[in-house]
């Protein structure tokens, strides 16, 4: 009975023409149908996964551990030691113009071999403090020509009207403490070439920037630069310019390059300058070697062990309770629909 | 208010009403910035990302570069202008191209070829045989000597019949010459949007006709858009042009549609912008303090004494930009992205194209897909829906004799065929109604078959089977029907057409008999139209038991009735009824109140029984959807027994004793509340027992209810997870979405005439069924599929899948900017809470827009069961339903997954790279790899099922970060010059790396996997079963085998299959539960073969587990 087909006939035989072009296009990606793996979480999986994590992870925090401890570190806390006892203000010995030379001595624990590294440590110094990392200028720092850019130095950014080079807080702050090591009256030389990172000195300072107008306002911060030297070859200054991310950093002072001998006294003759007693911060001077994983630091040994006992303990618990209480993956009777036949 | 069109006037009308120029355009080039502008920022969200880009200007609150977030927010706006103006360009093109058309019109007295666009109201337009029409026209004249022309209204309304269109009798008979010359005035209602009614009059001036008014109807006009068939021309007068045609009214950008998870993430959102001010507040009052308190003393940061008055608000303000990526500006164009392509899917599924029509399923909506998942309430049409619409008569009752009720079609019944050949003078009586009585338009066809063009299938169906019977309906030639019967050629002629209206649910002819002038009315119409309207005297019951009869075996009846004429009567009526169609107000009323005057002393002929076949493949999926958890609601314009009938062949009701249907009826208030009370007293005692309940309500009982008891209403629905509504009208439809709607239920509404358009539009989700009621409902729908049951994957499937993705989407979204968001948190407190930012603007920009975008994007390929699971385990969508995947508790889950993320990356970070390594920039840079590290393998953790794609954007986005980095590192002038390449080289970094993701990864995996094994949800089981092939897979398969296309022998579902049906009426309806059956269960041992026996119904109790 062609009915109602025919009753139409003219007009919809047209659409349905119409419509076959717009059949849509089959392809896997259209049916989802890509061929797809589905993972599931067994146990033999997951357990092995934790057993393997376990594996890897104790020889490499054994080995960062032992890389760790291999580093001979020498720290000394010199802020308080060197006042001298009869200054009540501390603040007021820093900022005067009295000669603040003061001297310590270092004894070597361990043999240090060649190089060794003079970092300067600040402790409760904010150069991550907004107001702080902002206040430099990329742009004075590298070219000569560019010296009144000096609009995101504030406060430090003019002095009666002239541009200052190099601008900004973190120029001005400059650590200006000065180590002289000298082991049994013998002068070590310190190597301050190359303490900079090398893209720094090649791109970020400019080879024909000079200081310029530096520290001459009314507050002095801290270091002053030698105005003749391009700031490519100042490198405490572009050290410094590295600001640290936390409020506890180190920052590379030279290298020593000869061993140091257990047992040896290292005689330290330092000008204590800069000013951290106004806000109760510590200025350390720490000698350290290195090795492929940096300076000292026990953090990622003991991490690494720490995961890998982690994931040993939980593959040994998950294995415990597989065998204790065995549990079929996919029953239906976990399905509550097939469970209770009444419902509900 | 009324508008005078002056016809043929070429002054008056120019400047009080608007040529023309079809405009559907939302910008003009002047004002697409703003406008455009103004739209994107009337959302909440851009306001805000708004607000943060500009405070992001002030250089000293803003951490980073204002680009990080003007980038972001340029792009993604520029995107949706980009969207809105090609849209719109488009739009601009088609109206170009409707308005550039060149249309004859008739200017100073001589035809002309103009431009579509100049048409005035009062022009006279010419139209050719397939013209489109420009404007909305009354009809003056046709090259059809009866003054008839044929239109096609696919565009407007999706019906592919032919219509007519009559001129108007003032018209008849002008000369084709001086229709260039016709004056005159068409008075006529302001331009509205109702494209089935034009109640208007036209005068025509001397000499065309004396003054006298012409009534006008929708039959005179002819809108725009339609396309003139048949005709060789036609012409008429402008009467509503450009936007104020019918079509230009009814135009429209219907209310966007929110799911219930936009809803649910614009709360999450809300929940987060609250924790975020709450930070800010907190960490803005400690840096006050802290700055008052030791930075004053922190002489390197040389603050000033004295500040500025807006001094404290400063670092509040910072904070509040610094954490303003807590909310993720990119999750808008992820979730727009993804949801396109959700719909696309269903755009593309083949298993969702109608091999018959080869109609594929369209998301006209694309917005809405994951509600398709979260569906509670279905509410169906029955008629096209659930059924063909492919009506078939196959019994009649005429006289008092059943025919066709041995063998189930009455065309081959003997005795029917030997009383058509001895020409029983009731049953020729019978075939000529059933032939002519109707609005049926016969055309020959080239090889010399009739074609009936029908605008309802139940009209084709009883002309096809009157010619079956040798009453051949032939020809219509203006009112002249002819008929050939036994290859005699009778001749009638139209006197009067007394409309069908749903209210009527009658039509009747006027008609006299050309071979003895008599003139006679025919009716036909349903049982309670045309049976009280008997002549007195009449014994009827024969009739109503066959009705009932009839309606009981699930068939359409239609009652058929005629009388002879007076002549006097006749003139009489024929004044009342022309003078009541030419009322301009009410006159559908008092037309119908007219023709109750003539129909009345009706001598009852007989029943016809039309059988209109399920679908293929509805009780599996009304079963299968059933038990995920769905309810369904009927609602029809059906008889209640057929609608019982339906229902239960279709799964729809179980039969006793495992279901149970109530009646809720009565003829007034009071009968209604007491049944009404009577029902509720039972649904509230057997919720308890596993019964499948439903029950039964007219469209007479529900109006009282609705309007009287809605609250006992509302509660019996919220307590029947199956109602059949019958008799309901298309409004009542759309209260009934509504009561559902109004108790917090996802409601979908699926039908696929024009009188389920309000119900399609009222829900949450309308489905369309792009069916043989033409495309009405599909067009007015969200989505529009060929059969009834697509549903079933367009819900389990689509629905479900793309809730899942959704939810991992945006609750991914969240994590990954809290999880950056927390380490600046983290690093405030030891950078003073100054409010630096640990990341620069680079980093953080690419962080939202690219390294962690790209990955969660591929998540639309994720499926967490295989489709065929999902299929044979519908229950699994309870999920979706009760929202389990996105709420409060899994965000929390991602919260706290973020904050144990951020304190494992900063606390490593910070303790690894410290001392003499903590260096600003390569400390940010470490946590920032950590931060990659850690999201690629949470997507990888979270993703079910790994396709290529998903490898390539996990781990191919793990090796981008580095390529871009390490680009980065290679420009001198970057902030980050050479960083990546020293941190590549340290050992200490790797290792820290490794570190991050182990110690971030291993509680997570351990947690995912105790559940996973110990606590397994259904999902899990799942997919255990599923990839281990376990004992569930192997379980009978539900879905049943694509049908062949090939008309399937009479279907076991078919309803009048009469061999296991037994005839004899039953009490369905039981309104005591002790209501005894006869024969229980043979009628229905198909259908409780068909489920499952261990499968219980899946009630919404389980909600409260």
């Amino acid at each position: 009975m062609s009915s109602s087909g025919a009753a139409g006939a003219g007009s919809t035989d047209s659409t349905a023409a119409r419509r076959n072009t717009k059949r849509p296009k089959y392809s896997k990606f259209t049916q989802q149908e890509l061929p797809a793996c589905k993972p599931i979480l067994t146990p033999r999986a997951v357990i092995s996964a934790f057993l393997l994590v376990s594996v890897v992870f104790v020889p490499v925090g054994v080995a960062s551990l032992l890389a760790s401890r291999k580093v001979v570190e020498i720290v000394y806390r010199y802020d308080s030691k060197c006042i001298p006892k009869n200054v009540t203000n501390k603040v007021a010995y820093i900022q005067s113009s009295a000669d603040k030379a003061c001297s310590i001595t270092l004894n070597v624990t361990k043999h240090m071999k060649s190089p060794v590294y003079i970092y300067y440590q600040l402790d409760n110094f904010y150069q991550n403090h907004r107001r702080y990392v902002k206040s430099r200028s990329d742009e004075q720092l590298r070219k000569h020509g560019e010296e009144n850019e000096t609009s995101t130095c504030k406060p430090e950014d003019m002095v009666n009207g002239r541009a200052i080079v190099p601008c900004g807080l973190i120029a001005w702050s400059l650590f200006n403490d000065t180590y002289s090591f000298s082991v049994n009256k013998r002068n070590l030389t310190v190597n301050k070439k190359g303490i900079s990172w090398k893209s720094d000195r090649n791109h970020k300072f400019g080879k024909d920037v000079f200081p310029k107008n530096f520290q001459n306002s009314s507050i002095i911060g801290g270091a002053h630069l030698n105005e003749s030297i391009p700031l490519r070859e100042q490198e405490d200054l572009i050290v410094w310019m590295r600001t640290a991310a936390l409020p506890t950093f180190r920052k590379l002072y030279g290298k020593i390059e000869e061993d140091l001998k257990e047992g040896e006294l290292v005689n330290v003759t330092l000008n204590n300058n800069y000013n951290t007693y106004s806000f109760n911060g510590k200025k350390k001077l720490v000698l350290s070697t290195t090795t492929w994983l940096g300076g000292k630091n026990d953090f990622l040994g003991i991490a690494y062990l720490t995961v890998g006992g982690l994931c040993f303990f939980l593959a040994l618990a998950f294995t415990i309770v597989y065998f204790v209480k065995p549990r079929q993956l996919g029953d239906p009777s976990y399905l509550s629909w097939n469970r209770n036949p009444g419902g509900h | 208010m009324k508008r005078y069109v002056y016809i043929n006037d070429d002054e008056s009308a120019h400047d009080l009403y608007c040529d023309n120029r079809i405009s559907n355009r939302k910008y003009t080039v002047l004002n697409f910035i703003p406008k455009n502008l103004w739209e994107q920022f009337s959302r909440f969200m851009n306001q805000y990302f708004l607000l943060i880009a500009c405070l992001q200007l002030w250089s000293l609150i803003t951490p980073v570069n204002p680009a990080s977030t003007w980038g972001p927010l340029i792009f993604i706006f520029a995107v949706s202008a980009t969207k809105e103006a090609w849209d719109d360009y488009h739009r601009y093109l088609s109206d170009k191209k409707a308005n550039e058309k060149e249309v004859w019109v008739v200017r100073n007295g001589i035809k002309k070829l103009i431009q579509a666009q100049d048409i005035h109201v009062g022009n006279i337009v010419w139209l050719r045989e397939n013209d489109e029409v420009p404007c909305d026209l009354v009809l003056i004249g046709s090259s059809d000597p009866q003054g008839l022309c044929y239109i096609e209204t696919a565009a407007m309304d999706g019906e592919t019949d032919l219509k007519t269109r009559v001129i108007p009798s003032a018209c008849m008979g002008i000369d084709v010459e001086l229709l260039h010359k016709i004056k005159g005035v068409i008075e006529c209602p302001t331009p509205n949007k109702d494209i089935r009614r034009f109640d208007a009059n036209m005068r025509l001036f001397p000499p065309f006709i004396d003054n006298d008014i012409c009534p006008l109807t929708i039959k005179n006009t002819v809108l725009q858009s339609c396309y003139l068939r048949n005709t060789e021309w036609a012409c008429g007068v402008a009467v509503y042009t450009g936007n104020e045609t019918k079509l230009g009214m009814s135009r429209g950008i219907p209310e966007p549609k929110l799911t219930a998870m936009d809803a649910m993430i614009d709360k999450l959102t809300g929940a987060i912008f609250v924790f975020q001010i709450v930070v800010v507040m907190v960490l803005g009052i400690a840096g006050n303090v802290w700055k008052d308190t030791e930075a004053k003393k922190q002489w390197y940061v040389l603050y000033p004494d004295k500040g500025p008055w807006y001094e404290l608000l400063i670092i509040p303000l910072r904070f509040e930009l610094l954490c303003s990526i807590m909310i993720p500006i990119s999750i808008k164009v992820s979730l727009d992205l993804v949801k396109g392509l959700y719909a696309k899917f269903i755009d593309w599924d083949h298993r969702m194209v109608d091999l018959e029509t080869s109609t594929p399923s369209n998301a006209t909506n694309t917005a809405i897909s994951e509600d398709l998942g979260q569906v509670e309430y279905i509410l169906t049409d029955k008629t096209g829906t659930l059924t063909e619409n492919k009506m078939i008569f196959r019994r009649c009752c005429i006289s008092g004799i059943f025919y066709g009720n041995e063998n189930g079609d009455a065309l081959k019944d003997v005795e029917l065929l030997h009383a058509v050949s001895s020409g029983s003078p009731d049953v020729v009586q019978f075939l000529t109604i059933m032939a002519i009585c109707n609005t049926v338009i016969p055309t020959q066809s080239k090889t010399g078959d009739i074609l009936y063009k029908a605008q309802s299938q139940d009209e084709d169906a009883l002309v096809q089977a009157a010619a079956h019977l040798h009453m051949v309906f032939f020809n219509k030639s203006g009112n002249i029907l002819e008929v050939k019967f036994n290859s005699s050629i009778l001749q009638y002629e139209v006197l009067e057409t007394l409309e069908f209206t749903s209210d009527r649910k009658r039509m009747s002819l006027v008609l006299r008999d050309c071979q003895n002038g008599k003139i006679l009315l025919l009716s036909k119409g349903a049982d309670e139209a045309i049976l009280p309207y008997a002549r007195t005297g009449q014994q009827t019951r024969n009739f109503i038991e066959a009705v009932e009869q009839y309606a009981h075996l699930g068939l359409r009846t239609l009652c058929l009735a005629w009388r002879e004429l007076r002549e006097d009567e006749y003139r009489e009526w024929s004044l009342m009824f022309k003078e009541a169609n030419s009322t301009l107000v009410d006159r559908e009323w008092r037309v119908a109140e007219v023709c109750q005057r003539i129909e009345h002393n009706l001598e009852v002929l007989g029943v016809t029984a039309i059988e209109d076949r399920l679908q293929d493949g509805v009780p599996e999926t009304i079963e299968t959807l059933r038990k995920a958890g769905i309810n369904f609601w009927m609602l029809t314009g059906d008889k209640q027994n057929t609608a019982i009938q339906i229902a239960l062949s279709c799964n729809f009701i179980s039969p006793e004793p495992k279901g149970q249907l109530l009646s809720i009826d009565g003829k007034t208030e009071d009968e209604v509340r007491r049944s009404l009370e009577r029902v509720l007293l039972t649904m509230r005692i057997t919720t308890s027992e596993p019964k499948d309940v439903a029950f039964v309500i007219d469209g007479w009982a529900l109006d009282f209810a609705l309007n009287h008891y809605r609250k006992a209403f509302t509660e019996l629905a919220i307590l029947s997870r199956t109602a059949i509504c019958c008799r309901v009208t298309p409004s009542q439809k759309a209260q009934l979405v509504q009561i559902l709607k109004s108790c917090d239920y996802r409601t979908l509404a699926i039908g696929d005439g024009g009188n389920d358009v309000r119900m399609i539009q009222q829900a949450d989700i309308g489905v369309g069924i792009s069916g043989r009621e033409g495309l009405q409902a599909a067009r007015a729908a969200d989505y529009s599929i060929g059969k009834f049951r697509f549903l079933k994957r367009l819900i389990l499937v689509h629905g479900r899948y793309s809730y899942n993705r959704t939810a991992f989407l945006s609750q991914y979204s969240f994590y990954k900017s809290l999880l950056i968001c927390f380490i600046q948190i983290f690093f405030s407190f030891i950078s003073g809470v100054s409010g630096t930012s640990l990341f620069n603007s680079v980093s953080l920009m690419a962080y939202n827009v690219f390294y962690t975008s790209v990955p969660v994007l591929v998540s639309v390929l994720d499926k967490d069961l295989s489709e065929e699971t999902v299929i044979q385990h519908p229950q699994i969508l309870f999920y979706c339903q009760a929202g389990r995947l996105l709420n409060p508790s899994t965000f929390a889950g991602w919260f706290g997954r973020s904050l144990f993320h951020a304190v494992v990356v900063f606390l490593i970070s910070i303790h690894a790279y410290a001392y003499d390594k903590s260096e600003m920039e390569e400390v940010s840079m470490v946590a920032l790899s950590g931060c990659i590290w850690l999201q690629a393998f949470v997507v990888a953790m979270e993703t079910n099922s790994f396709t290529i794609l998903q490898h390539l954007a996990i781990w191919g986005n793990l090796a981008g970060f580095y390529a871009i980095n390490w680009i980065f590192s290679a420009l001198p002038a970057s902030g980050m010059y050479t960083i990546m390449f020293r941190l590549c080289r340290q050992p200490s970094y790797w290792i820290s790396i490794f570190l991050m993701t182990a110690a971030g990864m291993s509680p997570i995996l351990a947690i995912k996997y105790f559940r996973y094994t110990y606590r397994p949800s259904k999902i899990n089981t799942l997919q255990q079963a599923e990839r281990l092939g376990g004992p569930i897979v192997s379980l009978g398969t539900i879905e049943p085998q694509p049908r062949p296309l090939i008309e399937k022998d009479v279907s076991t579902l078919s309803i009048t299959q009469p061999k296991n049906r037994n005839p004899v009426y039953e009490p369905l309806l039981s309104d005591s539960p002790n209501a005894t059956r006869r024969s229980s269960g043979t009628p229905f041992d198909f259908f409780q073969s068909q489920s499952r026996s261990s499968l219980p119904n899946y009630s919404r109790n389980c909600k409260d587990n």
